[in-house]
């Protein structure tokens, strides 16, 4: 018989570990699915690989894919430290992405331009965020549905904006006027997709990490998330930190949407984020909460992605199992905290 | 005498290099209560545990009425006639008390039988004064009555042994004399009885015979509790006498806390009303009362976690009665909150987190907004050092130390900075004689350094040995405030049931 017992500490190197076993537990379970579909597991794997690491180009690629990621990753990461639950990722993103585009559509410098795409970006997206905050230290209604279901507000808004005043008269498409030429990203190596915001995001990782370590504002979030009544107690202004927690969490949710704008499609459209803002979430618990771990583990997802419609092409295989393997990876990932604070004993089989 | 109910013969665990009970033997009669004691980390939980299934021995063999057993698991405990309630409740609050009575008994033919669950939760109520409303959720019992459900969920399944950590801790007064009364009836009717406390005067009340562990081994029995001196007992617990502090006179300075005519809105347990002390620079104040007339309420206004509605507050003379905690933190107030779990430390964080927690802000940890964590590791370094806080080192997850060493960070934490006023509330529940004797020694260095110290407490013996007065706290009132030197048990019991008017 086995039972879980409570580990008295958490080895270090288990930090690293974790996240690689709940990866490799999620590819074990996910070639159940390749088999199902009539295609060869280590075929289909070597494809996915090849497509989203195996050249320069490949790797590019994905990094365009784990930028808004490690944005919306770092914002649930920074919001489940102070145990703000933000779920509402995906609605900062596209309410950055819409501020970004508006602002990026009035002709100005090039430079000055992308700076206000930035602060207009992260702005909206703080906005939203403060929404499902202000509700919970006021009202103390709940972060997690609130934040969630404002997801569909801020999607249907955006709809309304494409679908009604952004609509394009001339083609009837419902997508957004470009924004300025001036105002895109510059790419950083010639013949890929490699722009300006993708070397932002991975800047930005090692700075949220000093923040949260560092400064004395990370400690009050990391208090605050931990035992708020201790916060409170020792005189940390526990409503204070969740709204500027929110702020932050919000900002960087919306820099994902700017970075979309920016540097990716120039304009909004309905399907400018591919549920990024849920990615994140799986991003931040790969992560373990961690902001630095978010970069590896956004990429890891956007080579999932790119890798899947590659393997879709070439094995058959419907590129939906990218959807598959990110939800396994965020169940194997919550098995594997559970070995943080528990181990497995083998009991009874004494005489 | 009647053969053993239960006997436990050379029980050896270790975990690692630690060994947590050498060779320990222990046997209870039907009808016998037996009193276990000793200090923390002396075994008698693992002990317990081992008898409950939750550790199999590394060597040693238990017998149930003489037949020899093999306790796997908790379930297998209950087979055998083991009932154990633990010092924190595994009740579901949202189901009712008969649904919890009924939770893991297998109904007929799968159908729960909640008419023959009422009638025998009626009959053991009846049998041992041990009353439950059936339909009330678990969340609206108080603490005293979510332990009688513990109780009488192991009797409901059969126990013939009953094993209670600490039970009084975490009750009132005048809740355990109700206790004491149903456990001797449970006795009275052949039950076995395993009863473990730190309360020396409490085991002596109660138990018919003890059992004291040291490091893990029997350290010695005691035939005759009632006829035993609690000074006997604690030599044996901690192997050497111990000498009770001593409050030597002292000469009071201006008063550092004054609270003149506080009151507060009814909002989370007992109101106050009206309430008038002062504490001055070199005295212990103690705040006596059965838990629930309002001792948590004055500790939040002092602390500043709470505005009071009416009435002013005073640090050193200046008006704080509607300064944040961190506003009278820098005032020179100290706290000990009551709860080191929830109010005090954050357990999933380094124990140097804790510890520098209230004056992070300080330009000693950090400046313009970066923490300095060289320094913030070198106070905690120092302090565990100061306090010998028992613990592998700073970055050590706080809540991984015993309730003492917890207790001693608190301290350190607050007495670092040389506070002018030090509030605390029960400072030693749950810890033994020797970390409460060091931690009533700091508390009477603080006073000859002048600082005004207030103590909420239970339990009086403490309060009369430390504080130099001791107000008495009734239905959020002060029901009265006498000097320690002609304060007695008796009369301090009465201001606190409501019985005499001012004093």
């Amino acid at each position: 018989m086995f039972r879980l017992e409570v580990r008295p500490s958490t080895p270090a190197w288990f930090n690293l570990a974790l996240p690689l076993l709940a990866i490799a537990a999620t590819l074990v379970l996910c070639s159940g699915l390749i088999a199902l579909a009539g295609a060869g597991v280590f075929e289909s794997y070597g494809v996915m690989f090849t497509a989203s690491l195996g050249d320069s180009y490949a790797i590019t690629e994905t990094l365009v894919r784990a930028a808004p990621m490690i944005f919306t990753g770092l914002a649930v990461a920074v919001a489940f430290r102070a145990k703000f639950w933000n779920i509402g990722a995906e609605g900062q993103l596209l309410a950055g992405a819409v501020a970004s585009c508006f602002v990026g559509a009035i002709p100005m410098p090039g430079p000055l331009a992308m700076l206000s795409m930035a602060i207009a970006g992260a702005a909206a997206g703080a906005a939203v965020a403060l929404v499902p905050a202000t509700l919970r230290v006021k009202f103390k209604v709940d972060d997690v549905v609130s934040s969630l279901l404002l997801n569909s507000v801020i999607y249907y808004a955006l709809m309304a904006l494409i679908e009604g005043p952004w609509k394009d008269s001339f083609s009837g498409y419902p997508i957004s006027p470009p924004i300025e030429d001036s105002a895109n990203f510059p790419v950083l190596i010639e013949g890929t997709r490699l722009h300006l915001g993708v070397i932002v995001a991975l800047i930005a990782a090692p700075l949220i990490w000093f923040l949260i370590v560092r400064t004395t504002l990370g400690f009050r979030i990391r208090v605050t998330g931990e035992n708020p009544e201790a916060a409170r107690y020792g005189g940390i202004h526990v409503e204070r930190v969740l709204i500027s927690t929110a702020l932050l969490s919000g900002a960087l949710a919306g820099l994902a949407g700017v970075g979309e704008v920016g540097g990716v499609h120039f304009q909004v459209m309905s399907d400018i984020s591919p549920g990024y803002g849920y990615s994140g979430i799986v991003v931040a618990m790969l992560a373990r909460l961690n902001p630095l771990g978010v970069v590896p583990a956004a990429v890891f997802l956007a080579a999932v992605m790119t890798g899947a419609e590659a393997m879709s092409r070439a094995t058959g295989v419907p590129a939906f199992l990218s959807d598959v393997i990110q939800g396994t990876a965020l169940l194997a990932m919550l098995v594997a905290l559970l070995f943080t604070a528990y181990r497995i004993r083998r009991v009874g089989a004494v005489p | 005498m009647p053969a053993p109910l239960i006997e436990m013969r050379g029980i050896t665990k270790s975990f690692g290099a630690v060994k947590a009970n050498e060779a320990v033997d222990l046997s209870v009669a039907p009808g016998e209560i037996l009193g276990l004691l000793g200090e923390n980390g002396a075994g008698k939980t693992t002990l317990m545990n081992v008898l409950f299934g939750a550790y199999a021995p590394d060597a040693g063999e238990i017998l149930i009425q003489g037949q020899q057993v093999r306790i796997a698991s908790s379930a297998d405990a209950l087979a055998a006639g083991i009932g154990m309630v633990h010092q924190h409740f595994h009740l579901a609050p949202r189901l009712t008390v008969l649904e919890n009575l009924l939770i893991g008994i297998p109904g007929k033919s799968g159908r729960i039988d909640r008419a023959g669950g009422l009638a025998r939760l009626v009959e053991i109520g009846r049998q041992h004064g041990l009353t439950l409303d059936p339909d009330l959720p678990v969340s609206a019992l108080s603490v005293g009555e979510q332990q009688r459900l513990e109780i009488v969920k192991a009797l409901f399944r059969g126990a013939k042994l009953l094993i209670l950590d600490e039970p009084t801790a975490v009750l009132a007064p005048s809740e355990v004399d109700g206790l004491f009364s149903a456990l001797r009836s449970m006795a009275a009717q052949g039950l076995g009885i395993i009863f473990i406390s730190h309360k020396l005067n409490e085991v002596r009340a109660l138990t018919h015979r003890c059992t004291v562990l040291r490091h893990g081994r029997v350290a010695g029995r005691v035939d005759d509790p009632a006829n035993t001196t609690s000074a006997a007992m604690a030599e044996l617990m901690c192997g050497h006498e111990i000498v009770p502090p001593s409050r030597g006179p002292s000469t009071p300075g201006q008063a550092v806390l004054t609270l003149d005519g506080i009151s507060t809105a009814k909002h989370a347990g007992t109101a106050l009303r009206d309430i008038s002390l002062a504490v001055r620079a070199g005295e212990i104040l103690g705040v006596a009362g059965v838990s629930g007339n309002g001792q948590r309420a004055l500790a939040e206004v002092i602390s500043g976690v709470r505005a009071p509605d009416a009435g002013r507050m005073t640090i050193a003379g200046q008006n704080v009665s509607r300064f944040s905690p961190r506003e009278v933190q820098a005032l020179g107030l100290g706290r000990i909150p009551e709860d080191r779990m929830t109010t005090g430390l954050v357990t999933n964080l380094p124990l140097a987190d804790s510890m520098v927690l209230p004056r992070i802000g300080s330009s000693t940890f950090s400046a313009k907004g970066l923490l300095k964590p060289d320094a913030i590791r070198a106070f905690a370094e120092e302090q565990i050092k100061a306090y010998d806080i028992r613990c592998p080192g700073p970055m050590t997850r706080a809540g991984a130390l015993s309730g003492g060493n917890l207790q001693k960070a608190l301290l350190a934490r607050e007495l670092a900075f040389d506070p002018k006023v030090l509030i605390v509330s029960q400072p030693t529940r749950g810890l033994d004689i020797g970390a409460a004797r060091f931690i009533h020694e700091k508390f009477l260095d603080m006073r000859a350094k002048g600082c005004g110290i207030v103590v909420i407490g239970e339990d009086l013996e403490e309060l009369l040995v430390l504080c130099d007065r001791i107000a008495v706290m009734y239905e959020g009132r002060i029901a009265g405030t006498l000097d320690s030197a002609n304060a007695t048990v008796a009369r301090l019991g009465l201001l606190m049931t409501g019985a005499e008017g001012k004093a």
